[in-house]
């Protein structure tokens, strides 16, 4: 049979010789395995202080996008709430009033976008289903809170803060 | 400096005691004002002796599993183990509904007293030990026993299945490996003719027992060191315990300051064997001298007794420490396989070969 890795050991089921049953040469190496331990590379990572690089197909939190010129990108298709499995996004249209351009790029625009993030599974349906490039799921992990209703993340949470010009890039 | 090396805590304790009987008299006041104050230092050099025992547990464990250990409160989380007491302090101190209420509060004193107790006739410096009497050693192992009876009572009074187990378990443990810790401890008695802690260190003066007694006195070292995790209920032979099984076992249904009380005891427990050991075969606070290297022996004598014991003291913990990282526990049978047919007939045959080598004088 071929073998999965190349770490396999055959187990040796001969009956123990008189050295191995006075265990004492498996004791001294089982306490010079624990000793060689304390002086060996910790493997903590100091969480806080110190942060593990996420894998780059991460799915964290959702992040609502802005397109170059800082313009909701946004137009409440509904695409990414019917792909959603667990159901978890609800959102209300609304139509762009003349002067209103600067704030949303195309004619409509979400006045209500939620995510409950109790129900989101982070499967980044929501990414994939989206035509206008605007939900996107970050590498952030979602912070505790104490109410369910704090859970519910409204357009304001999600939406990545306007910056004043794409140009300062 | 000078004044530094020549202090030693055997002055300080004979100006105390001329003090005392100066000012009140060589009568009972004298007596009771050092009891008392033999009492409060105790407490007060054991209190801090477990926070420390507890923060050098944890950080040995968390160094021997490849982690960094509490580095949190404190600088590097030596003030963990001081908020988990306050923690402990502040709980509520349950006393569950069925149990025997009166056995259940008098359990973690009779534990605490009694390994308290045990910390009697402990050599920890030159001339420096509470109550030097002529039965030392024996009063060591004849208290040490009792401890059972409180653990005992407090698995029986709990009313709990577990606790009655793990309270069986430790009772069948303690009262078997206390056989091989005798023959073992008996082995050093016979090379030194006194049963007297302060005869025992002195006896090895030119040399401890370990390095004196040859090969006989190396197995009666480990069969105590073994017999003595044993005894104080530490892992590999935690079966009283035994986390995993027996949810804690005799404490399971202790809490707040009675389960701390449970836990200093543990740990005075821990250090009273390992000085015991110390003193038995590691010379307790004699220096470590090699044979005619005169300058060798003299800077040696420069480090202060009391370090010496501590040292040797804290060596011995490390190594029972490390126990509890490196072994799996053991089944019950096979811990009562090791003591009677393993423990018991080797340190009988050793006991002989000690006496053999304390006849023809073969010891140095």
């Amino acid at each position: 049979m071929e073998k999965l890795t190349n770490r396999y050991v055959q187990i040796n089921r001969d009956p123990m010789t008189f050295g191995e049953k006075i265990y004492i040469p498996a004791i001294a190496k089982g306490l010079s395995i624990t000793l060689s331990h304390i002086f060996r590379k910790k493997a903590t990572v100091s969480y806080p202080e110190q942060k593990r690089p996420f894998s780059p197909v991460y799915r964290g939190l959702h992040i609502l996008n802005r397109d170059e010129e800082g313009r909701e990108r946004c137009t409440a298709c509904g695409l990414c709430a019917l792909a959603c499995p667990a159901e978890a996004i609800t959102m209300e249209a609304a139509e762009r009033k003349p002067g209103e351009e600067h704030l949303y790029r195309e004619e409509k625009y979400a006045a209500k976008y939620e995510i409950n993030m109790l129900r989101c599974i982070f499967c980044g349906y929501c990414e994939e289903a989206c035509p206008k490039d605007a939900v996107y799921l970050s590498e952030t992990l979602m912070p505790s809170n104490y109410t369910r209703q704090s859970f519910i993340y409204k357009k304001e949470d999600l939406l990545i803060p306007e910056h004043k010009k794409q140009d300062d890039k | 400096m000078r004044l530094l090396l020549t202090y030693s805590f055997s002055s300080l304790s004979s100006h105390i005691h001329a003090w005392l009987i100066s000012s009140m008299g060589d009568g009972m006041a004298a007596l009771v004002a050092e009891m008392v104050i033999v009492g409060i230092s105790l407490i007060v050099f054991l209190v801090p002796l477990c926070f420390f025992l507890g923060y050098m547990e944890r950080k040995v464990a968390a160094f021997m599993q490849l982690r960094l250990g509490p580095n949190r409160v404190g600088p590097k989380g030596s003030m963990q183990i001081v908020a988990d007491t306050v923690k402990l302090l502040f709980k509520e101190g349950l006393t569950p509904t069925a149990s025997d209420k009166f056995l259940f509060n008098l359990a973690p004193v009779i534990v605490v007293v009694t390994s308290m107790l045990v910390m009697a006739p402990i050599a920890f410096a030159k001339d420096f030990q509470i109550w030097d009497l002529s039965i030392g050693v024996l009063y060591v192992t004849s208290i040490s026993s009792i401890a059972v009876i409180g653990i005992l009572m407090a698995g029986w009074s709990s009313y709990n299945k577990y606790s009655l187990l793990g309270a069986m378990r430790s009772g069948a443990q303690i009262v078997s490996y206390e056989l091989s810790i005798g023959l073992s401890i008996l082995s050093v008695i016979v090379l030194t003719g006194s049963l007297k802690m302060s005869d025992i260190v002195m006896s090895q003066q030119n040399g401890w027992w370990i390095f004196k007694g040859h090969l006989p006195m190396w197995i009666s070292f480990v069969i105590f060191v073994i017999a003595s995790t044993a005894e104080i209920n530490r892992a590999p032979f935690d079966l009283t315990e035994a986390e995993q099984e027996l949810t804690a076992g005799f404490h399971t249904e202790y809490s707040g300051m009675k389960f701390a009380m449970f836990l200093l005891s543990e740990y005075i427990n821990l250090f009273v064997v390992s000085a015991i050991a110390a003193t038995l075969f590691l010379g307790g606070w004699m220096p470590f001298h090699i044979g005619h290297w005169e300058l060798f022996n003299h800077i040696m004598d420069f480090i202060p007794s009391s370090i010496w014991f501590m040292g040797k003291t804290f060596f011995i913990i490390f190594i029972i420490m490390q126990f509890r990282w490196t072994f799996p526990r053991l089944r019950v049978d096979q811990l009562l396989t090791l003591e009677w047919k393993y423990l018991l007939p080797i340190s009988m045959v050793n006991i002989l070969l000690a006496t053999l080598i304390a006849i023809m004088g073969w010891h140095f």
